[in-house]
């Protein structure tokens, strides 16, 4: 159950966030979590309420922004969605894309008071 | 602080000294920060854009340097729970000892078993109890560090937690990630496990002794590894009978050298 270290990780930087642009509350986080990354977002999401208790982000709503996978064929350059890191090149049959999109871990921003 | 590793977020950087005394930390360490616009008097949006792997990359980044910095080659060893990690280890030292400096570090969620069984062969060892984390992370490593005498010149190997899944997300400064798959795993594994068989260089394809008795097809994993991640080097060994060990080795000792 990494989700559990990642959402402690996503506490810090809230928090390191919060001394170094002096807010006291966050209303809504943001998280971008890639289709292709390791995190699963239920998982995620039970993670991150845990996570935040006695935070500034204590009652914080999470929207978690699914970004879809993205290959780069290397044989003929196409580039398409793909459900699977190993998935073949729908232009040519290729495999070996290369990810271009989809496997980022972010906190993008947040709504503070 | 840190439910992995117990740092707090104001920690002391990598092995203290070097980055510890620096003015301020790198641009790329920092906050992203954007000016964050006012929406109303109180209520604003504060971008960040900030990774979540972030501080666990720059602690191994940290390690990375430190491996340079003694010449040591590191390696991370990961697979499957009782695909062979630390029986193929006790070979392979035993193999190596005496050419170059060893030591190693164990990472298991419970007991120092695999610790004791390296100890045994006469190389140092540190043994991490993750508890309930499924993975080694790059703090767990530094920590790790300054309780072995560092092998200066030579290879330092790391068995990371029996798990396909998350230790493919943690760099820890490895040179290189190897991943051991046994060929009573079944021939899947390298698809429903990608990411780990796409972040290692070398599969190693363990318990090739047991070929005859079981209906594993060697060709057909080795089609789905290179499917997931078209550079991987395969080696087929097995760390009982040891067939395989000398191409191993070889491998091995080019890293050493490159
Ligand atoms: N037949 C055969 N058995 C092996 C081989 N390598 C390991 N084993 C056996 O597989 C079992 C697990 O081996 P370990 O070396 O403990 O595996 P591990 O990957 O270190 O296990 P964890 O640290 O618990 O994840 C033991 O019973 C070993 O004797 C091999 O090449 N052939
Ligand atoms: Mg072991
Ligand atoms: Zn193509
Ligand atoms: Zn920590
Ligand atoms: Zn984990």
């Amino acid at each position: 159950m990494h989700e559990m270290s990642l959402a402690q990780n996503v506490r810090e930087i809230i928090e390191q966030a919060a001394r170094d642009q002096g807010f006291s509350q966050v209303k809504t986080v943001w998280l971008e979590i890639g289709r292709l990354s390791c995190v699963e977002q239920e998982a995620m999401r039970f993670c991150f309420s845990a996570a935040m208790q006695g935070s500034v982000a204590e009652d914080a709503q999470l929207e978690i922004i699914d970004t879809p996978g993205r290959g780069l064929c290397p044989k003929c350059s196409h580039e398409a969605e793909i459900e699977n890191v190993y998935d073949a090149c729908s232009q040519c049959g290729s495999y070996g894309l290369q990810l271009v999109a989809g496997d980022a871990m972010r906190v993008k921003e947040l709504e503070v008071v | 602080m840190c439910l992995t590793c117990g740092c707090g977020s104001d920690e002391v950087l990598i092995r203290g000294r070097k980055l510890m005394n620096r003015p301020k930390a790198p641009v790329s360490f920092r906050l992203h920060r954007v000016e964050a616009k006012i929406a109303e008097d109180t209520q604003r949006i504060v971008k960040l854009e900030q990774d979540i792997l972030h501080k666990n990359d720059r602690h191994a980044q940290g390690n990375r340097e430190l491996f340079k910095q003694h010449g040591m080659l590191a390696l991370n060893l990961v697979s499957s729970p009782g695909s062979g990690k630390t029986t193929l280890l006790v070979r392979t030292l035993q193999a190596l000892q005496g050419r170059y400096p060893l030591a190693v570090i164990e990472g298991d969620q419970q007991t120092e078993q695999d610790a004791d069984r390296i100890r045994a062969t006469g190389v140092p060892a540190v043994q991490i109890n993750t508890g309930k984390g499924c993975h080694l992370d790059a703090q767990m490593i530094e920590r790790a560090l300054p309780e072995m005498p560092l092998p200066e010149g030579g290879m330092l190997f790391i068995e990371n937690v029996g798990n396909l899944v998350c230790p493919a997300g943690f760099d820890l400064g490895e040179f290189a990630k190897v991943v051991v798959l046994s060929v009573t795993e079944g021939e899947d594994k390298p698809l429903k496990y990608p990411d780990m068989f796409r972040a290692a260089e070398l599969m190693l394809l363990n318990k090739c002794d047991l070929l005859p008795y079981l209906t594993f097809d060697v060709e057909l994993a080795e089609t789905y590894a290179r499917r997931v991640n078209p550079d991987i080097r395969i080696i087929r060994l097995s760390a009982v009978s040891g067939e395989g060990m000398d191409a191993w080795l070889s491998w091995l000792e080019a890293q050493h050298l490159g």
